[in-house]
């Protein structure tokens, strides 16, 4: 191998590189793509099925274009045909899952903002043990926790509400929020703390009037986390919720699952992207913070 | 008497106020303790009961553990999960680290390419579920697209079919995680000082040396992250499996979080279903206690 390299010449050599460089170049790409056009595939699949009318969808194959843009199946998914009982459309559901990422994101950011200043800037014996504690809640399996949930959500007397979905997301977002609000916080100098504190500045005057200004990024990472982990779950919603007070997803599911009469499976697509949409639109917005919020955090509910 | 009062309201001020971060930390912690450890305690309790339709209170000893073991569909959901744990973690890795290394070569367009691939974990289990079941379906699916295409004896039959159905589930796992893996092993890699590499390269490394030799047995950190959460993904895998198959054809892709609330909101197992959770739980603890313990040693490291 080596007498082989010194025996030809440098320009040859050179050459030779750059046509191997040229090949790999291009295998590169080509498996690039493949792997795009793989990931593509399902949401391109869903889009021209939403699209097309029953009997395109018989007639054509999965990646034929629709003949004419049609939105009807949209019009149904979203707001039914109208015929009353029975007729299961996703608008409502939309608006409860509105009502209930709202205050679920506000509350469980704001309490994990909270926490995460008190473990860095306020730091007292056994912090970290604290810090571990609700770490722990970010891996919990949600199974271990349904069965006492639902009676205390019973008990309570919010069991099938927003309400009470809402008392769920929020506390189970806390180990989240905490760790991403004390990692962030962890990196801002504590001198700068030290210094508000001699001059006289309180415990909640230090957190809005230094932390709060600089909070920005996180506070981005952390709602869209909370959003996008809220919005689309399934596994409290169709517990803790049935019929008029189910979340999106919920309905979805319901929806794609009853089979009533004929499959229209452009009216299922078409209810899947509005169930998708909107997390999509803030990924595609805000895949910048959403991809910190999951390399930073490195922990999916 | 009024100068005592002014005092001990004083004392009282001064305590709060030294004790303010404790008293805001105060709702977290509580919150966590009842709401996460309580309950698992709670479930534990009940696991050990024989409640059937509402939990009952009189300890019933180990019974629920010996029917859960014996019972046929949890033996099948546990064997579900292996399979697919494995399967997951396999594909999601391979695919997430050649994505990862490939982007890294000063790709053209490595923005949209990182989108496209990350964008599933934007979507939930029960959207990509619906759209993978219309995939999937023999009638109108890809097994029509090929036969329309002229492979006349294509079959595709995977979704409903006993044997194969679980490695449909697989399919749309990792199509859904691949992406998290290549964002973490993208991270990785960058963080990595372009001196190394340079070092190397003058030493008459090639690429493939490179990556194989120095880089990838650099992002140990990075794989013992990732087959974490995998891990941790595939144990809590319900959603999906709702859409995507509800456990058939008849019980064949079930796995224990669809056993765990079948068995307690459509059976009136509760007993049953609490057993099953803690066996979760302690599968989940298994794997997420010695993640902790070493990442909280790294940090106190640092």
């Amino acid at each position: 191998m080596q007498d082989n390299y010194q025996s030809s010449s440098y320009k040859e050599l050179e050459q030779k590189s750059k046509y191997t460089n040229i090949f790999l170049r291009w295998f590169l790409y080509f498996v690039l793509i493949l792997f795009a056009s793989y990931f593509i595939f399902p949401l391109y699949v869903m889009v021209v099925t939403s699209l097309k009318t029953m009997e395109e969808i018989r007639q054509g194959t999965l990646l034929t274009w629709p003949s004419s843009l049609n939105f009807d199946s949209w019009l149904v998914a979203w707001g039914g045909r109208g015929y009353g009982a029975g007729d299961t459309f996703l608008r409502p559901y939309f608006w409860n899952s509105i009502k209930m990422v709202v205050p679920a994101v506000f509350f469980s950011t704001f309490i994990g903002a909270m926490t995460g200043y008190v473990l860095t800037k306020w730091r007292f014996r056994g912090d970290q043990w604290v810090f571990l504690f609700l770490l722990f809640g970010c891996f919990i399996p949600f199974q271990a926790i349904l069965l006492p949930m639902a009676r205390t959500l019973g008990t309570l007397g919010i069991s099938n509400s927003v309400v009470g979905l809402v008392l769920v997301h929020t506390v189970y977002g806390i180990p989240f929020t905490t760790l991403f609000f004390r990692n962030y916080y962890i990196s801002v100098p504590t001198e700068l703390v030290k210094a508000a504190r001699i001059d006289g500045a309180g415990f909640f005057k230090i957190f809005f009037k230094i932390l709060l200004p600089i909070s920005a990024p996180i506070i981005v990472v952390t709602v869209i986390w909370q959003f996008t982990q809220i919005w689309n779950d399934f596994l409290f919603g169709s517990t803790f919720s049935f019929g008029e007070a189910a979340p999106i997803q919920v309905a979805l599911n319901n929806m794609v699952l009853s089979s009533t009469s004929v499959k229209e499976y452009n009216v299922d697509m078409a209810s899947a992207i509005i169930a998708g949409i909107p997390t999509l639109i803030v990924y595609v917005l805000a895949g910048k913070y959403f991809i910190r919020g999951l390399t930073s955090g490195a922990v999916k509910g | 008497m009024a100068f005592f009062l002014i005092k001990k309201i004083f004392i009282m001020f001064k305590w709060l106020e030294k004790n303010l971060p404790k008293i805001v930390m105060a709702p977290a912690v509580g919150l966590i303790g009842w709401f996460v450890y309580g309950f698992v305690l709670w479930t534990l309790y009940i696991s050990f009961t024989n409640s059937k339709i509402l939990p009952k209170y009189e300890l019933w000893g180990f019974g629920q553990y010996e029917k859960l073991w014996a019972s046929r569909k949890w033996l099948i959901s546990v064997d579900n999960l292996l399979v697919f744990t494995a399967l997951f973690l396999i594909f999601c890795i391979v695919i997430g680290i050649i994505l990862a290394i490939f982007l890294d070569q000063k790709i053209r367009a490595e923005g949209v390419l990182r989108t496209i691939y990350l964008y599933p974990m934007a979507l939930s289990f029960i959207v990509t579920g619906t759209a993978w079941k219309w995939i999937l379906n023999p009638t109108l699916g890809i097994q029509k697209m090929f036969i329309d295409w002229g492979f006349e004896n294509f079959t595709f039959d995977w979704l409903v079919n006993r044997e194969m159905a679980i490695y449909t589930i697989v399919i749309a796992g990792v199509w859904q995680s691949a992406g998290f893996v290549m964002a973490l092993f993208l991270a990785g890699l960058r963080s990595v000082e372009d001196e190394i590499v340079k070092a190397a390269k003058i030493d008459g490394a090639g690429l493939f040396t490179v990556y194989w030799k120095i880089l990838l047995p650099m992002m140990r950190p990075v794989f013992f992250t990732s087959f974490v959460i995998l891990v941790h993904i595939s144990i809590k895998s319900y959603d999906l499996i709702v859409a995507l198959t509800q456990g058939g054809p008849g019980i064949s892709t079930t796995m224990p979080a669809l056993f765990m609330t079948q068995a307690a909101f459509h059976k009136s197992q509760v007993g049953l279903s609490a057993a099953s959770a803690m066996m979760m739980f302690m599968a989940v603890a298994a794997v997420i206690i010695p993640y902790l313990y070493s990442e909280l040693r790294r940090e106190n490291a640092r």
